[in-house]
């Protein structure tokens, strides 16, 4: 049973109420089970194990005979029992089968004891847990948590269960806490004490929590959660007084509170096991497999001409042997006989390791593309993942790419761009020029965009207007998604690569009024800046301190690599959802001299690193304020407390940082109070009444505060400008600053009065008390409330990803379709595509809205509406038809669900290979594709949580689709041929040709024993070396000949044809393996197994020569293997026939290796057969240099020496170029 | 950029960037080009033709000469009476006369063949009890299954040795006689033994052992049904020749992969005038012992002298396979030239 059937079956345990009832388990310590009032719940202990030590043999067993392959070898053995049919000693024949279960038996207990490490090594994990005897917390561990126990978790711990916060030592009653191990998302998270029970002052005293907790039953939401604690009055709480298991808190001394979940926390129902997909290649190959069944059974009728062989004596010949009885069989009943006898002899034809072997095979190109040090993420330390262990070679197939926007093409940090107030727009040029000075320096492509297209477009705040479809597509439960909790990650600190991103320059002019006015509306829109949002404030300080703590735990040990250890089905496919210590450590060091003497904490490789990308500040003093000091805003440089923004999104983190630079700096956050730092250096401290949460529906999010001078209640409301009300001098500027790619976000105003205000004050209080409707309730009060608002405005700039542009066109030329599907605005997304030439200049872009049609050539660009028309079942066709006309197509205003019936559409009409990349949360799109790519970036995890593969970057993609892709398809097409070539060629066939010779009654010439080393031992490992590690054509060439990648496209490296021109071959070469030793003994006076030896050794030479003739690149690792083959065969059959006497009645394999080699005759044979029989493969291979193909042409200028292979990689661009443009020609 | 130490530092997970796991070991890319392939096809043809030919000179000087005695001469009465089950213990001699054309120079084995007799028959084959014949006593009293029904006699005594290999030995018998143009024939003498594989002689195939005559040892067990004689008196004439160590049986016991097949009898004795150069030209006739039935399998039963190289007997399919292979090559190679010079260009575009 795995841990997910464990928790359904707990789950069903209490489906009986619709929530769950717990008290505190105090007043029952040391009670009898039976008493206990939360025994039903499951205690906190782990079991990811599958196997136990006693049921691991059969267990095991079962799950493998789930394999046909394995039944249909068993079957055979337990054939082999039968004596009237047996072809070999049964005891020998199961060997084989017996070696590949007990070798994926090994492999599977290994995984298995790898996870019963982790989950103990987590079980014994230390915890403080409440004792009412000792007083005290006491020191338990993990697996002894039980729900309702009382927990504490000091500074840096991490959360062994799911607890409801009661106390922490803030006297806010807050608790950061971070869940880099749980999402990847680094910044704090901030969880208050449950309203009510927040006596900060006193000290926790468990054992007056007398309260009954109701909240909702288990689910793997990780941002909701409801409830109500039921003591003398009734107080709701939520997602925000909840910490997760595997979280660390930070900045917090200790936190304690009651545990709600043990075993089915959030994070465990989170974690799913690696997706178990079938590749395209597997499918073809199972048809090929069916193949072989028709072939084995046509080969096995040739046992009924034994009938007509028997027939055609008159008389019973001496050497045909009666039953024991003296009687002999119905000729009828032997043809049957035989004919399951032949079944026993011919098997192989069905590979019996070839499962095992492509197995292995994936493993290690998974293996491989893992480590690949170019899709490895420096700077946040991330490598390429596989959650998918066996669609390696899909990656070489693909036609079709499906890519979302956000945090895929663009980086998804945001940068303060340009405002408009009260109708006034400030263009900050010299922000501007700064910015793309900046962008010039790190990346001189991204310069030439700039260029190009006046700005680098941007986007529209996506989350706003995905918003509604989003929590529509997702499951019922999970609609309640907070999406600025979900999805918007990355702290302020990490959105952005250099510190100088961070700074804005502020406007001279804006400066310039506000500095002599002092206008009410301007300070408004500074004010809504710095405080209408979730960003929380961590002092330096504090933060090293996390920093440092998560060293130590990175140290001792991860809770989540424990957990990861589970459910990943080989190492290589580890979750990395680590924090991102090195940006962390970077911005740390050089944020002040007086933490200089801190950095030599780390190593001193960030240091330097940091030192590097610190130079531009010695050159500019000015600029040296970083992250929060200006000089100009008059904050002072010896300010006592550098302060670092955690914020959940990074657009938020760009307006505080904004806000900033205007001189208001935002000082502190907490529950209660928001305090703000004025230009002239007051300081202002907000209470706050009320935050109503960002949500996809409302597209916005408010902040109510009463402000400390005039003592009104004003609330700030920040969303999209489709979430606000619209205010019609502002809209041109949005759309203005919509067509330059910028993302868009208003901010509004209202004032409230106090009666409006207690009065919904008091809904409020219930709506968040409530939990069954507490969604639309809370929904209710908050549309309640903001209406009304005043507007004013402000645009965002999200920066393309370096080589974005030059991967798409790339995997252009690599004959992919990409296709871009963004929930952003038309103009948005149009401007975007053409910076990262999805749409190029030239194209005559036709653009699809409802309104209006312009003229049409190779781009598409359609809008969301106009999508959920085409999508309709009457216009399916026509739209599939008008897009494959199209060089690309880009979708706007989609919704994820529109986007996965498009992906969905094109994969099913077309049948094309499809591949959709998010960095995001659309986690239908990822799913609905062939092969789903996840980028682990800015955002949240979701997505790559549901991919195959994920990877840091989209240029990664380049390099994953066009070398790894190709290599592994070309690798695995070429294996599986080879593999079905070499097993009909190895035994069947020759066994097959003696049939003509023995009165077809199954004889074998070769000993049993040489079978069964032949096809174990002999001949094993160079298929799968070959599958692993053949390199048709470098990774240089792929990636400079993009369009190579085009044959796996079409074919997938793997025709049909290319299985039977194998088969083909096995038969000459089988037959050329027989007949000429045949010939050359035929009159002598050979005995049987004699004649075996040099057919065996012929065919050990073919079956190895072959393969190095489709070897493209011969490494040590290839020589070793090849020629040890070849040894390995000697040696073992020189040991096995001079020691084997009478080991294997009746065959006699003594001596005979060594007498075959005594005689000339042997080489003689050995020579002349292995010429013949690969004389026309030789030839066949030959083929392709007369008219060579675009694989040997680059495999020929690889060769080359670097300057003229250079040379010849230029003159062939230009001349693809030159046929590109003359495609008539 | 060295090997990060995994688990600490900045770029903990930054995988090693070592040739193997980057994929850039130094490989060696053979490419199939005329200027490979072609010399290597030349030199492939010269070499089997050379072979060939000096496998054809050596196989011409190696003579064969087959004499089917099923029906011949006086044998017609033997193979009559043979077809008859209640004869087949009457013993019938005959003899069969024939002409060696040209003398076979150096050693002369003596075979007998067998046409049509298929030793290779799966359950045939499987007939035998290793064992027994390696001289255990446990396997001698107690058979293997595989010997069924050949394990047992009507008594329930043991077999030995056991099986229907054993039992259908081949159990005639030659005798060789020259006969000069000018004077009285000469018997032509064999060497009976040695002409089994070392090791079976001396490892596969023991005697169970005993400290006193073969008779006792093989007490208990019963002659194979088709046997005229118990298997410790299978040699009269040479008493350290019998039991499972006896030439012919161990000559019978080694299956033979075809059905039509020969086995060694005898080697000729060159010590003495008028063979110690070899068979001399002439007349000969065989003295047969017929006690081997064939006309069950509607087989034939030969006797065939042959002269060996040192490749083993006269095949003429080596030789013409190499011979007809280097031309084949060669004629590959020939064309390829033709077609490289005429159509290739663009193969040699893409070399320079």
């Amino acid at each position: 049973m795995t841990w997910r059937d464990l928790c359904s079956w707990t789950r069903r345990r209490d489906s009986s109420e619709s929530e769950r009832r717990l008290e505190s388990n105090l007043p029952y310590e040391g009670e009898k089970s039976k008493n206990q009032p939360n025994r039903h719940y499951a205690g906190n202990a782990i079991k990811t194990t599958k196997y136990t030590l006693w049921n691991f043999i059969p267990k095991n067993l079962i799950e493998q005979f789930r394999r046909v392959a394995n039944a249909y070898f068993l079957s055979i053995a337990i054939l082999n029992f039968v004596p009237s049919v047996n072809a070999f000693q049964p005891q020998v024949a199961l060997i084989p089968i017996c070696v590949i279960l007990s070798l994926t038996a090994i492999k599977d207990a290994w995984e298995d004891f790898r996870r019963y490490q982790s989950d103990r090594k987590l079980n014994r994990r230390p915890c403080l847990i409440y004792s009412r005897s000792q007083q005290s917390f006491m020191e338990r561990r993990w697996k002894d948590v039980k729900v309702g126990d009382f927990v504490r978790v000091l500074s840096n711990e991490i959360i062994p269960a799911d607890i409801l916060l009661l106390h922490t030592s803030d006297p806010n009653g807050v608790c950061h806490m971070e869940t880099a191990n749980l999402d990847g998302e680094t910044n704090l998270k901030q969880r208050r004490v449950v309203p009510g029970f927040c006596d900060t002052n006193s000290t926790f005293e468990p054992q007056n929590f007398n309260s009954i907790v109701v909240c909702e039953k288990p689910n793997d939401n990780l941002n909701h959660f409801s409830g109500f604690e039921k003591g003398n009055k009734k107080t709701g709480f939520g997602i925000e007084s909840l910490l997760l298991r595997g979280c660390t808190v930070r900045n917090t001394a200790d936190a304690s509170g009651i545990v709600v979940y043990a075993h089915e926390t959030k994070s465990m129902l989170n974690n799913n096991r690696p997706r178990n997909k079938r590749s395209k290649l597997e499918r073809k190959m199972n048809i090929e497999v069916f193949f072989c069944v028709l072939l084995l059974i046509f080969m096995c009728l040739i046992g009924a001409v034994h009938v007509i062989w028997l027939e055609s004596f008159s008389t019973i010949p001496m050497y045909f042997i009666p039953n024991s009885d003296g009687t002999y069989t119905s000729s009828a009943l032997s043809g049957v006989n035989m004919f399951f006898t032949m079944i026993i002899l011919l098997q192989v034809i069905i590979p019996i390791s070839l499962y095992l072997s492509i197995e292995l095979v994936k493993m290690g190109q998974v293996y491989f593309i893992t480590q690949d040090v170019d899709l490895y993420d420096e700077e946040r330390d991330i490598r390429m993942q596989c959650r998918a262990l066996n669609i390696t070679e899909d990656l070489g197939q693909i036609q079709y790419i499906f890519s979302d926007k956000t945090g895929t093409l663009t980086e998804n940090k945001m940068v303060f761009r340009r405002c408009t107030i009260m109708g006034t727009e400030y263009p900050h040029s010299e922000n501007a020029t700064r910015l793309a000075l900046l962008a010039g320096e790190t990346d001189a492509d991204e310069e030439v965009i700039y260029q190009q297209n006046r700005r680098p477009p941007l986007f529209s705040l996506e989350e706003a207007q995905d918003g509604p479809a989003r929590a529509s597509a997702r499951l019922p439960g999970n609609s309640s998604l907070h999406r600025s909790r979900v999805t918007a990650g990355a702290s302020s600190c990490m959105a952005f690569s250099s510190p100088m991103e961070t700074e804005v320059v502020p406007d001279e002019t804006l400066l310039h009024l506000m500095e002599n006015e002092e206008d009410k509306s301007y300070l408004d829109f500074f004010l809504a800046m710095a405080i209408c949002n979730t960003v929380v404030v961590s002092t330096d300080t504090a933060r090293r301190q996390g920093v440092t703590g998560r060293r130590n735990s990175a140290l001792s040990s991860n809770p989540l690599e424990c957990m990861e250890g589970l459910f990943s089905r080989a190492t290589c496919c580890k979750r990395l959802r680590k924090s991102l210590e090195k940006l962390t450590c970077r911005r740390d060091s050089h944020a002040e001299p007086f933490d200089m003497g801190q950095t030599s904490f780390y190593d001193v490789s960030a240091f330097t690193n940091s030192v590097e990308g610190f130079d531009e500040d010695e050159n500019a003093p000015g600029h040296r304020s970083n992250v929060n000091r200006r000089p100009r805003t008059g904050s002072s440089p010896a300010a006592p407390l550098e302060v670092c923004y955690e914020a959940e999104s990074p657009d938020e983190a760009a307006l505080v940082h904004a806000a900033k630079a205007y001189g208001f700096t935002l000082l502190e956050r907490t529950p209660d109070h928001v305090t703000v730092r004025l230009p002239h250096g007051k300081e202002l401290k907000f209470k706050v009444l009320d935050v109503l949460n960002f949500d996809p529906v409302r597209r916005r999010m408010s902040i109510i505060v009463r402000h400390p001078r005039t003592r009104e209640i004003i609330m700030y409301t920040k969303g999209a400008d489709s979430g606000i009300m619209e205010a019609a001098e502002t809209q041109g500027d949005l759309d203005m600053y919509a067509r330059d790619g910028l993302r868009t976000l208003c901010f509004a105003k209202k004032v409230v009065n106090e009666q409006t205000y207690s009065a919904w004050s008091i809904r409020r209080q219930e709506a968040l008390a409530a939990i069954s409707r507490k969604k639309e309730l809370l929904m209710d009060t908050a549309a309640d409330m903001e209406n009304n608002l005043t507007l004013l405005a402000t645009g965002i700039e999200d920066r393309l990803q370096e080589n974005v542009p030059e991967t798409i066109r790339a995997l252009r030329e690599a004959g992919i379709q990409v296709w871009v599907l963004t929930g952003d605005k038309l103009e948005t997304a149009v401007n975007i595509a053409y910076s990262c030439m999805l749409l190029d200049h030239r194209d005559l872009v036709f653009t699809f809205n409802t309104e209006s049609k312009r003229e049409f050539s190779i781009g598409l660009v359609i809008d969301g509406r106009t999508l959920s028309l085409l999508l309709d079942d009457d216009l399916q066709t026509q739209f599939v038809e008008l897009c494959s006309h199209c060089r690309s197509v880009l979708c706007c205003r989609a919704t994820p669900l529109q986007k996965s019936r498009v992906v969905t559409l094109m994969r099913h009409r077309l049948k094309v290979m499809t591949l959709a990349i998010d960095g995001a949360n659309d986690v239908n799109m990822i799913q609905a594709a062939d092969v789903g790519v996840g980028i682990s970036g800015q955002e949240g995890m979701q997505a790559v949580m549901a991919s195959d593969f994920s990877i840091s970057r989209f240029k990664h993609l380049k390099k994953l689709l066009l070398v790894h892709g190709h290599w592994c398809s070309t690798r695995l097409a070429n294996m599986i041929v080879y593999f079905f070539y070499k097993n009909v060629q190895a035994y069947v066939n020759l066994l097959f040709w003696y049939q003509l010779f023995c009165g077809f009654t199954g004889t074998a010439m070769i000993d049993y024993w040489f079978m069964i080393f032949f096809n174990l031992l002999f001949t094993s490992a160079p298929p799968i070396m070959f599958g692993i590690m053949d390199r048709e054509i470098s990774a240089f060439m792929l990636l400079q000949l993009p369009q190579l990648y085009k044959r796996g496209q079409q074919t997938g490296g793997y025709r049909r044809s290319t299985f039977w021109i194998g088969i083909l071959d096995a038969f000459y070469q089988s037959f050329i393996c027989f007949f000429i030793p045949y010939w050359a003994y035929e009159g002598s006076d050979v005995d049987i197994f004699t004649l075996g030896i040099p057919m065996n050794t012929v065919s050990l030479f073919t079956i190895i020569l072959h393969l190095a003739i489709e070897i493209k690149s011969w490494t040590v690792v290839h020589w070793v293997i090849m020629v040890g083959s070849v040894l390995v065969y000697f040696i073992v059959s020189l040991a096995f026939s001079a020691l084997c006497i009478s080991c294997n009645p009746p065959s006699d394999p003594y001596w005979l290796m060594q007498q075959q080699m005594a005689d000339p005759i042997f080489y003689l044979i050995c020579i002349l057969t292995t010429v013949v029989a690969l004389l026309p493969y030789f030839l066949h291979a030959l083929r392709g240099t007369l008219m060579p193909s675009d694989h040997l042409k680059a495999r020929q200028i690889d060769q080359l020496p670097p300057h003229r292979r250079d040379q010849f990689l230029r003159e062939w661009r230009n001349l693809q170029e030159l046929c590109a443009s003359f495609p008539s020609v | 950029m060295g090997k990060v130490q995994v688990g600490t530092g900045p770029f903990a997970r930054r995988p090693d960037n070592s040739a193997f796991k980057q994929q850039r070991l130094p490989a060696w890319s053979p490419s199939l080009t005329p200027y490979t392939v072609l010399p290597v096809f030349y030199l492939l043809a010269v070499v089997c033709v050379l072979l060939g030919v000096w496998l054809f000179i050596t196989v011409e000087n190696t003579h064969e000469l087959k004499v089917d005695y099923t029906e011949e001469g006086t044998c017609i009465r033997c193979f009559e009476l043979r077809k008859d089950p209640i004869q087949a213990r009457n013993s019938c001699d005959c003899v069969v006369n024939f002409n060696i054309p040209k003398t076979f120079p150096g050693d002369v084995f003596f075979y007998y063949g067998l046409v049509n007799f298929h030793q290779n028959l799966r359950r045939y084959m499987d007939s035998r009890d290793e064992d027994q014949l390696v001289g255990r006593k446990k396997s001698l009293k107690s058979p293997s299954s595989y010997c069924e029904p050949f394990a047992h006699d009507e008594h329930g005594e043991p077999i030995a040795p056991c099986g229907a290999i054993a039992n259908s030995m081949f159990n005639d018998s030659f005798t060789l006689t020259y006969h000069p143009p000018d004077g009285a024939e000469v018997p032509v003498p064999l060497y009976r033994r040695g002409i089994t594989w070392y090791t079976d002689k001396n490892v596969k195939f023991r005697n169970p052992p005993t400290n006193t005559t073969l008779q006792l040892a093989f007490q208990g067990t019963a002659q194979p049904l088709f046997w005229q004689q118990p298997v410790y008196e299978l040699d009269p004439a040479d008493p350290s020749n019998n039991g499972f160590i006896n030439d012919d049986l161990i000559v019978w016991m080694r299956e033979a992969a075809f059905p039509n097949f020969k086995k060694l009898y005898g080697i000729l004795i060159r010590a003495e005038t008028p063979f110690s150069e070899g068979l001399p030209a002439g007349n000969y006739s065989v003295n047969i012992i017929y006690n081997f039935p064939v006309q069950y399998f509607q087989g034939r039963k030969e006797v065939v002298l042959s002269t060996v190289s040192w490749f083993g007997g006269q095949n003429h399919f080596l030789p013409i396979a190499y011979l007809v292979t280097g031309g084949l090559i060669f004629i590959a190679a020939i064309v390829l030239t033709v077609v490289y010079v005429k159509v290739g260009r663009d193969g040699k575009n893409m070399e320079e």
